[in-house]
C-alpha cells in the first residue's frame, strides 16, 4: 500500500473536525465541551489510564493488520483470530499443568499460534485456490466467534455464574494488560518498525505494496510472501487475545473482545497511517484516546459516544478521496 | 428430516436480503466496479426502513426510505471513487463501519435506545401471498429484470463492455464516469431493499448490526454466480439453505453457535470447491 500523502490526512483530520462540529451541533450538544471533554477525557488524570487499557490491544490489533497492508494485502478477519487466540489461552491458562509463569508464556504462544494457524489458512486458500483474502478472512471470522462462544457458553462455561463467561484463571495465570501487556505490544511495534525498516523480508513488504508486479518480477515469491505476512498477522492478533483474557478481569467473556470493536479502530488507524509503523502505532493510539474521550464527551454532554466511531469512518473516506484526487493530479488526468 | 413448505418458505424468507444484495454487487461486478460496501449499505436501508415505517406508520414509506437512503449512503463510493479516484477497497471498507457507528448513532438519538428497537406501533410488511411479503417475491422479479437489461438492452451492453474494457468503451463514446455513478447508486437501492425486507419483513425490528455478514456473504455469492443474475441467484439460494437448514436443526438441539456458523462455512466450502473445480477443469 502506497503511503497518503501528508497533504491528505491532514485534510482528512480537518473535514472530519468540521463535519463532528456540525453533528455536535445537530444533536444539540455544545461541540467546544464536547471537544474539552474528549481532550481530558482522553488524556486527563483520570482518563489517562483507560486511553493506555484501550490502546493495547487497539494498537496491538492496528500493528497486526497494517503487516498486510504493508504488502497491499487486506487482512478482515482480526476478529476471529483475536477471538480464537484468547479462547487459546483461556484453555491453555485452565488446563496447564505447570506452575504460573510458565503457564502465562504458554497460553500467550498458544494464542499467537492459534491465530497465526487460523490466518495462514486463508493464506493457502488464496494461494492454492485463488480466494481473494479479503474474503476469506472475514468470512472465516464468523465460525471462529461462534467457536469461542459455543466454548464458554458449554464445556468451559462458569459453573458458578449465568453469564456467558470462561471459568477464572487460576491464581497468578495473570498478567496487567497496561504493565507486561503494554510492554509486549510495544516490543511487538518496535520489531515492526525495525524488520520494516532493515530487515529483507521488510523490503520485500514494502516493495510489494508499492507494486505487487515489479516485485513479483523481481524475484519475490507472492505466496510464499502471503502466507508469512498473514500467519504474522494473525499470530500477533492471537496475541493481543490471549493478553486480554490473561489481563483483568481473567477470564473470556463471550463478546468482550467484539463489543469494544477494538479490531475495526486498529483496521481504520493502519488504514490512516498507510501502515507505516511508527505511523500506525500514532495513529492506534489517537483513535485509542479519541474513543476513550468520547465516554466522557457522552457523560458530559450526552453527545452519544458512537460519534468517535462516526467520525473515525468519515476520516479515512475522507484520506481515501483526498489521495485518489492527488494521484490524479499528479498523473495529470483530470 | 423431510424437506416440507415450511422449510421452503424460511429458505425463501433467508434468501432475499442476501439475493437483493448479491444483484446488487453483481451489476457492480459487470460495470467493472469491485463492490464490498453492500455489507454497510444494506444496514443503512434497515435502519431507513424501520425510521420510515415507524414515523409514518406505513410500512411501504419505510421501503421507499431505505432505498432513497442506501442509494444515497452509496454516493460516498460513486464520489470517492468515481470522480475523486479513491481506492474502493478502501472506501468500502471505511463504508462498512461508517455504517455500524451511524446507526447506533442514530438509534440512540432517533430512538434514544442502544442495542434494538422494536415497538409493537412499528408496522412491519404484510404479507401477501403464503406469509411473505410483496418483496420477497419483488426479488425474483429483480432477478429477471437485471438479466434482461444486461443482456437486452443498449445499456446493458454499454455496462458490459465498461465491465470488460473501460478504455475500449470510453474510445466507443461511453460516458464510463457516468454509467458508474448509475450502476453504484441503483447498487444501493437494490441494498436498500434488501435492508427493508431484513428489518421489516424477516423481522420487524432494528438492532445494531443486524445484517451481520450478509452482505459480504452477497460478495461471495457474485463470484459463485460468476456476476450473472441466474448464476447469483443459486448461489443465494444456497445460503438460503444453509440459513433455513439451521433454524430447523436448532429445534432439533443443536446448538445454536453451530447453526450461526452454518451460513459463513457452506459459503467458503461453495466458493473452495467452485475453485478446485475450475482449476482441475484448466488442468485437464
Amino acid at each position: 500500500m502506497k503511503p497518503p500523502r501528508r497533504w491528505a490526512i491532514v485534510f482528512a483530520l480537518l473535514a472530519a473536525f468540521v463535519l463532528g462540529t456540525l453533528i455536535l451541533a445537530g444533536t444539540g450538544a455544545d461541540p467546544i465541551s464536547a471537544y474539552t471533554a474528549i481532550i481530558t477525557g482522553a488524556f486527563g488524570p483520570d482518563g489517562f489510564p483507560g486511553t493506555l487499557e484501550y490502546a493495547v490491544p487497539v494498537v496491538g490489533m492496528a500493528v497486526a493488520l497494517a503487516v498486510p497492508l504493508r504488502a497491499g494485502m487486506v487482512n478482515l478477519g482480526g476478529e476471529g483470530q483475536l477471538v480464537l487466540g484468547a479462547i487459546t489461552g483461556t484453555v491453555l491458562g485452565l488446563t496447564s499443568p505447570l506452575p504460573a509463569v510458565p503457564t502465562v508464556i504458554l497460553a500467550l504462544l498458544g494464542g499467537a499460534l492459534a491465530g497465526a494457524a487460523y490466518a495462514a489458512l486463508a493464506a493457502f486458500f488464496e494461494n492454492r485456490l485463488g480466494v481473494p483474502l479479503l474474503v476469506s478472512t472475514l468470512l472465516l471470522s464468523y465460525p471462529a466467534m461462534s467457536f469461542a462462544s459455543y466454548l464458554v457458553r458449554f464445556p468451559l462455561a462458569d459453573a458458578g455464574s449465568s453469564l456467558p463467561q470462561s471459568e477464572r484463571l487460576p491464581d497468578g495465570v495473570a498478567l496487567e494488560v497496561t504493565g507486561t501487556g503494554l510492554a509486549l505490544v510495544a516490543a511487538t511495534a518496535l520489531a515492526y518498525v525495525v524488520i520494516d525498516a532493515r530487515a529483507p523480508i521488510g523490503y520485500e513488504i514494502r516493495m510489494t505494496g508499492l507494486g505487487a508486479r515489479f516485485a513479483a518480477y523481481a524475484g519475490i515469491s507472492r505466496p510464499r510472501l502471503t502466507l508469512r505476512v498473514l500467519a504474522t498477522s494473525g499470530g500477533l492478533a492471537g496475541l493481543v487475545g490471549a493478553i486480554m483474557v490473561l489481563g483483568f478481569p481473567h477470564r473470556f467473556i463471550d463478546g468482550a473482545l467484539i463489543t469494544p470493536t477494538y479490531t475495526w479502530i486498529g483496521l481504520l488507524a493502519a488504514l490512516l497511517a498507510g501502515a507505516n509503523p511508527l505511523g500506525t502505532v500514532v495513529a492506534a493510539f489517537f483513535f485509542a484516546a479519541l474513543t476513550n474521550g468520547g465516554f466522557e464527551a457522552e457523560r458530559v454532554t450526552q453527545a452519544p459516544r458512537e460519534l468517535t466511531a462516526v467520525l473515525q469512518a468519515v476520516i479515512i473516506i475522507f484520506l481515501a478521496s483526498a489521495t485518489g484526487l492527488l494521484n490524479r493530479r499528479k498523473a495529470g488526468v483530470r | 428430516m423431510n424437506f416440507d413448505l415450511a422449510l421452503v418458505s424460511s429458505v425463501l424468507r433467508a434468501v432475499t436480503p442476501i439475493l437483493f444484495a448479491a444483484l446488487a454487487g453483481a451489476l457492480c461486478q459487470r460495470a467493472g466496479v469491485f463492490n464490498i460496501s453492500l455489507e454497510g449499505t444494506m444496514l443503512v436501508g434497515c435502519f431507513a426502513a424501520v425510521a420510515g415505517s415507524w414515523f409514518t406508520g406505513n410500512p411501504w414509506l419505510g421501503v421507499l426510505a431505505a432505498v432513497v437512503a442506501s442509494a444515497a449512503y452509496s454516493l460516498i463510493l460513486a464520489i470517492g471513487s468515481v470522480a475523486l479516484g479513491g481506492d474502493p477497497i478502501v472506501l468500502s471498507i471505511a463504508m462498512n463501519l461508517l455504517a455500524v457507528g451511524l446507526t447506533s448513532f442514530l438509534l440512540r438519538t432517533v430512538f434514544g435506545t442502544t442495542g434494538s428497537f422494536s415497538d409493537p406501533g412499528l408496522r412491519g410488511l404484510d404479507p401477501v401471498l403464503f406469509g411473505h411479503s410483496a418483496l420477497v417475491y419483488a426479488a425474483w422479479v429483480a432477478v429477471a429484470v437485471l438479466a434482461f437489461l444486461l443482456y437486452r438492452t443498449s445499456w446493458g451492453l454499454k455496462v458490459r463492455g465498461i465491465g470488460e474494457n473501460a478504455e475500449a468503451a470510453a474510445k466507443l463514446g461511453v460516458n464510463v464516469a457516468r454509467e458508474r455513478y448509475q450502476v453504484i447508486i441503483a447498487a444501493g437501492a437494490l441494498c436498500g431493499l434488501g435492508g427493508a425486507q431484513l428489518a421489516l419483513g424477516n423481522v420487524t425490528l432494528f438492532s445494531e448490526n443486524m445484517t451481520a455478514g450478509r452482505g459480504w456473504i452477497a460478495v461471495v455469492a457474485v463470484m459463485l454466480g460468476m456476476a450473472a443474475p441466474v448464476g447469483v441467484l443459486l448461489a443465494a439460494l444456497l445460503f438460503g439453505l444453509a440459513e433455513g437448514l439451521g433454524f430447523r436443526l436448532q429445534g432439533l438441539g443443536l446448538p445454536q453457535q453451530a447453526t450461526d456458523a452454518a451460513p459463513y462455512v457452506v459459503t467458503l466450502l461453495a466458493l473452495f470447491s467452485q475453485r478446485l473445480f475450475r482449476r482441475e477443469r484448466s488442468n485437464a
